[in-house]
């Protein structure tokens, strides 16, 4: 077959050019050279024009050809480029995985915080609502009303901080049982957190500490259900069906029968974590509520003693202290929850 | 209260073992505190007589004994104590022997003589606290036995930890009594008969029917030997009581108040003057107690006196001018009962907690006092010989405790305890505790002995009825719920959301003592009293906070000195104000429950930030954080409670810096305050660095808004920025005041998006570039409605605030 226009040759050299071509842009000068308006296919369609008559048909559709060709070949390097570039972009762009992200606020709740929430949200599935009430109290509301007669030796279990003959640092939240058995009517289901004072400071007595306290009134209410309500509360808070607890006879002017909770985990030794009892008459009188219609049972639990048992704190001041490293330690979630 | 196993099961002997015996007392509610070994950790000590006795050629003080401990030779014992003497009884540790200290026996050889073995003193044995010389042990002690055996040492002492409305337990027979009903036992108690009276002395008694005294009985005995030797039973039982020995005349009283439970008080008959009279205390009347302290007593004061005056306070403590000594050979036994209501306080008043007083407090068997009074003088003149006297006794009736009778149903007991308990172990349970118990109707009517002060009302004798089943014998059951909805209020905020703001905001929730040091406060709020606590730990924690910061400062100070220099800490919490006035954050506010108004309880937050704006890290810039970390945090903190209502005004806050200091105002009221602490305060308060702090009150936290939706608009908002110069004491809120007047309704927004001080500017001047957000509801707007109100903001600007477009 003829090839006036040495076509075969001209796409040859185009396969060449296009081959070496090693960046974008030495393909488009590529392209330029050979499909620009100078181009050698471009001139190669301009000769057509100087054929016979019958050589022009086969000729065009020959040129014609040599450029589909051609620009193939320059889509294909193209995509193979351009590729090539873009891998190398994304090369360039890789980051060193390991390297720390930035680090989390430092922030979080104190120990002391978390248990409490979590004595609150196990007694909230019970019905019961969470209360406060003042921390200096006064004689009638921290002892008379709960029974405690004027020097009464009771009241020397408790070593008080006392701003005169009226006012004191109240030494127990039961105090708050008062308040709210004067203000609402039964059925009551109550728990008091807070702080709690007690003039008293050595390794494993702090002058501050914290309870909370539990007041549940309503028709019927016995020793059994104070057993089985505190029992439930123990296993559920330290997440332990294989504990042993025992309630053991005990003495509080406003309770009556009164019992100690000791609670022993894994074989080790009984730990008293809570005292509680029946609500005393006289208590129930104080604040004007029938003690034939209803009974009631209170409880009041050391916050410090809990999360010591239930986190392996070793020194009861260390909650005191605020040592962030200490503290930072019970940033976990779940703690408390 | 210690006692000896051994005493107990004198009484009682359930078949149980040591074990077993404390765990009964703990489930009975005398709860077993320890229980320890009576021996001393001694070894290879055994009983001794000194065959004889000659002096050290070489050393003046020492003697060389030959002892006869068992074996067939004597040994050779060099000893220093001034009673080694020929035929005396003591304790030898042998050579190979261990003494309680640890120390081993040895061969040695003293100044040139040998002695193998120790003779040795009670105090070296850890039996008694006499040091004055080596044992001297009953003459007819067997020689060679082993001293532990010989002074049956085997035997626990069990320490009760008793509540003080058992007082009736204060004793080896009220300990006896309660195991009896748990045992379902008879107690035996030992045969107390009156001794036979040889002598007609008496001495005249009379009561004041004002003191604390209801009964008073009392005897002579003549003719006792104060010097005789105590039994080492006696002397043993009163040690593991944890009762030093200390004569006859005294330990016989112990023995009987430890086992009886019947305090009383010997008198040197011979050192009183004419009769006995029980009255209260004249005021100021003096009095030199048997410790050798001189008070002076007060009108309330109940003594026992005689004609020279008071001779001892009742109940409490006898008086050194009428104690008895080891030449005393006639003496006074009072056997006494005095009421607990008098008595009450007097021990701490005078600063003598004794056993008796200990006792009288709580309460003792006004019954008791005959019986006491036969078995300390039988077992006086066992140890000392003597002759008694007939028992004289005033009393006066109307003041001895009456015993009510109530009744005791058996539904009650059923309601209380949760479950129902048999009707014949309610009365076997009762009766074996001494109470009287007859069947009624429904139940039983009940009388308590008169040992037990604590039972007085139906719910007293179903505790008992309880325990002595034993608490952890009876089910646990769980009470019916009726179920309802509680309110929860939107309006109201829980603090939790306040306090897990801070926390995901960098900040470590701290708890702090709410007493602090007075003169540290005072640097902080020199403007506010403080309550001051009487009796306080110490006097750094002397006086109740007025602010949360000082805590957070000392919090910070401690973790700076742990390398901790990056901090963001808060607390809750309340303060306490003697006056409800605060000219820096309003204390009347809020919805705190309060006393009365001697004292303003008010629950605060405050926070503390310090050092790095971020943790160290590649990534980060090193800033430490400044005014406006803080600011963005309390921002916060009111933007998820009461949101935009809260304003910020310039503050004079005496600690905090004067140019770094801002209120905050809620609906006119001051809730807060927040800014870098003074650094006038870095020296005195002796702070690691620079600080901001936030105080705000918590009852503003917790009020919420509801939200009222609003219609969005449909149509797009126009952006159009203006920048302006301004003097620089025109602050932001004059800026957004004045663009809110002064523009038309379709301003929607207002932000600053630059801020720029320095070249190009004059002096005292600053530019500022605010972006106006425009929009309709109802339409889309055209640019000349956006020119307009640009125009107007600009003319209001430049009157109200005499701004001047920056080009």
């Amino acid at each position: 077959m003829s090839d006036p226009l040495n076509l075969d040759a001209l796409v040859a050299d185009a396969r060449t050019r296009i081959t070496d071509a090693q960046s974008l842009d030495a393909l488009e000068d590529a392209r330029v050279a050979l499909l620009g308006k100078k181009g050698s296919l471009t001139a190669a369609l301009k000769q057509v024009g100087t054929l016979s008559k019958e050589e022009k048909p086969a000729a065009g559709q020959a040129v014609n050809r040599a450029k589909q060709t051609v620009q193939g070949l320059l889509d294909d390097r193209h995509l193979v480029l351009d590729n090539a570039r873009l891998a190398e972009k994304l090369a360039s762009d890789a980051v060193d995985v390991t390297l720390p992200g930035a680090p989390p606020p430092a922030g979080g709740l104190h120990p002391i915080t978390l248990t409490i929430e979590r004595i609150a949200s196990l007694f909230e599935q019970i019905g019961f609502e969470s209360v406060v009430g003042p921390e200096i109290e006064d004689d009638h509301h921290n002892f008379e009303a709960l029974n405690f007669p004027p020097d009464h030796p009771a009241r020397q279990m408790h070593d008080t901080f006392w701003f005169d003959a009226n006012r004191l640092l109240r030494t127990h939240t039961s105090s708050v049982q008062i308040r709210h058995m004067r203000s609402h009517t039964p059925p009551l289901r109550i728990i008091a957190p807070g702080r709690v004072y007690r003039c008293d400071s050595d390794m494993t007595h702090s002058p501050m500490f914290h309870q909370v306290e539990g007041l549940l009134v309503d028709r019927n209410v016995g020793l059994t259900d104070l057993m089985g309500h505190l029992e439930g509360f123990l296993k559920r808070f330290f997440d332990q069906d294989d504990c042993d607890i025992r309630f053991r006879p005990s003495y509080f002017p406003f309770t009556e029968p009164s019992a100690e909770v000791d609670i022993r985990i894994g074989g080790g030794s009984w730990m008293e974590v809570l005292g509680s009892g029946i609500v005393h008459p006289n208590v129930f009188k104080s604040v004007g509520i029938d003690n034939e219609e209803w009974s009631g049972y209170a409880f009041g639990l050391g916050v410090e003693r809990l999360a010591m048992l239930r986190y392996g704190v070793k020194d009861l001041r260390q909650f005191f202290e605020n040592d962030v490293r200490f503290l930072k330690q019970f940033h976990v979630s779940g703690v408390g929850a | 209260m210690k006692v000896s196993e051994r005493w107990l099961r004198r009484w009682i002997d359930p078949a149980v073992d040591t074990a077993t015996l404390a765990d009964n007392l703990t489930a009975l509610g005398l709860e077993v505190d320890d229980v320890e070994s009576a021996k001393p950790a001694f070894e290879k000590i055994v009983v001794a007589r000194i065959a004889s006795c000659a002096q050290h050629p070489d050393a003046d003080r020492l003697r060389v004994c030959q002892v006869e401990y068992g074996e067939a030779e004597p040994a050779q014992v060099v000893c220093g104590a001034p009673n080694a003497r020929e035929g005396l009884v003591t304790a030898l540790a042998c050579v190979g022997g261990r003494m309680p200290n640890g120390m081993k026996i040895k061969k040695a050889k003293l100044r040139g003589v040998q002695s193998f073995g120790m003779l040795c003193s009670a105090s070296e044995l850890e039996l008694a606290t006499d040091h004055s010389g080596i044992m001297e042990l009953a003459s007819d002690a067997p020689v060679g036995t082993d001293l532990a055996e010989w002074l049956s040492l085997d035997d626990a002492i069990i320490d009760v930890d008793l509540t003080p409305d058992r007082a009736d337990c204060l004793s080896v027979r009220g300990l006896a009594r309660d195991l009896s009903a748990l045992h379902d036992l008879p107690v035996s108690t030992p045969d107390i008969r009156p001794v036979t009276t040889t002598i007609d002395d008496v001495l005249a008694v009379e009561i004041d029917e004002h003191s604390a005294c209801a009964r008073f009985t009392g005897r002579i005995v003549r003719g006792v030997d104060m010097r005789a030797p105590v039994s080492t039973d006696i002397v043993e039982r009163l040690r593991r009581a944890g009762v030093r020995a200390i004569s006859p005349g005294v330990d016989v009283t112990n023995h009987v108040m430890l086992e009886l439970g019947q305090p009383m008080h010997a008198f040197d008959l011979d050192k009183l003057r004419g009769g006995i009279r029980v009255r209260l205390a004249k005021a100021g009347e003096p009095l030199v107690l048997l410790d050798g302290r001189e008070v002076e007593l007060d009108a309330q004061t109940t003594v026992i006196a005689d004609d020279s005056g008071a001779i001892a306070i009742a109940g409490v403590m006898g008086g050194a001018s009428t104690a008895i000594d080891d030449n005393t050979t006639n003496v006074f036994l009072e056997s006494a009962l005095f009421l607990p209501a008098e008595i009450i306080g007097k021990p701490r008043r005078y600063g003598c907690h004794t056993e008796s007083s200990h006792r009288f407090e709580r309460g003792v068997d006004p019954e008791g006092q005959h019986e006491a009074l036969e078995a300390a003088t039988a077992l006086l003149q066992d140890i000392a010989g003597g002759q008694a006297g007939p028992i004289t006794e005033a009393v006066i009736e109307s003041r001895l405790p009456v015993k009510q009778t109530v009744l005791l149903r058996s539904s009650r007991l059923a309601r209380i305890l949760g479950v129902p308990v048999d009707d014949n172990d309610v009365s076997r349970i009762l009766e074996r505790l001494g109470i009287r118990c007859e069947a009624t109707d429904g139940g039983w009517k009940v009388t308590p002995p008169s040992h037990r002060w604590d039972l007085a009302i139906e719910e007293d004798y179903i505790e008992e009825v309880g325990r002595v089943r034993g608490f952890d014998s009876l089910p646990r059951t769980l009470p019916a719920l009726q179920p309802s909805f509680r309110a929860q209020p939107e309006s109201r905020l829980h603090e939790l959301a306040s306090k897990r703001l801070l926390a995901s905001r960098g900040y470590q929730e701290v708890v702090t003592y709410s007493f602090v040091d007075g003169e540290r406060q005072a640097l902080l709020r020199a403007d506010l009293d403080s309550l001051t606590l009487p009796n306080p730990i110490s006097s750094e924690l002397g006086v109740m906070r007025t602010t949360l910061v000082l805590g957070l400062i000392d919090t910070w100070r401690i973790n700076a000195s742990r390398q901790q220099d990056s901090l963001r800490l808060f607390e809750t919490g309340l303060r306490f104000m003697p006056t409800a006035e605060d000219a820096q954050l309003s204390v009347t506010h809020g919805d705190d429950i309060q006393i009365d108004d001697s004292v303003r309880q008010q629950s605060l937050i405050a926070g503390l930030i310090t050092g790095r704006r971020t943790a160290e890290h590649w990534n980060s810039s090193a800033d430490d954080v400044g005014f406006f970390d803080l600011k963005s945090d309390v921002e916060a903190l009111f933007a998820q409670a009461s949101g935009a209502e809260v304003s910020f005004v310039v503050a004079e806050h005496p600690m905090l810096h004067p140019g770094q200091a801002a209120t905050v105002m809620l609906h006119d009221e001051k809730v807060g305050y927040l800014g870098a602490l003074n650094p006038m305060l870095q020296a005195p308060l002796d702070l690691p660095g620079q600080a901001y702090v936030f105080e705000l009150s918590m009852a503003a936290l917790r009020k919420a808004c509801l939200p009222v939706a609003e219609e969005l608009s449909r149509f797009p908002h126009v952006r159009r920025d203006v920048a302006v110069v301004l003097e620089e004491a025109v602050t932001h809120d004059d800026i957004l005041a004045c663009v809110r007047r002064a523009a038309p309704a379709i301003l929607k927004d207002t932000r600053l998006f630059d801020l720029y001080r320095g070249d190009g500017l004059p002096d005292g001047h600053k530019s500022i570039a605010l972006s106006l957000i425009l929009q309709d509801v109802s339409r889309t707007l055209v640019d000349a409605e956006a020119d307009e109100a640009m125009a107007s903001v600009l003319q209001g600007l430049a009157a109200d605030l005499n701004a001047h477009i920056r080009g």
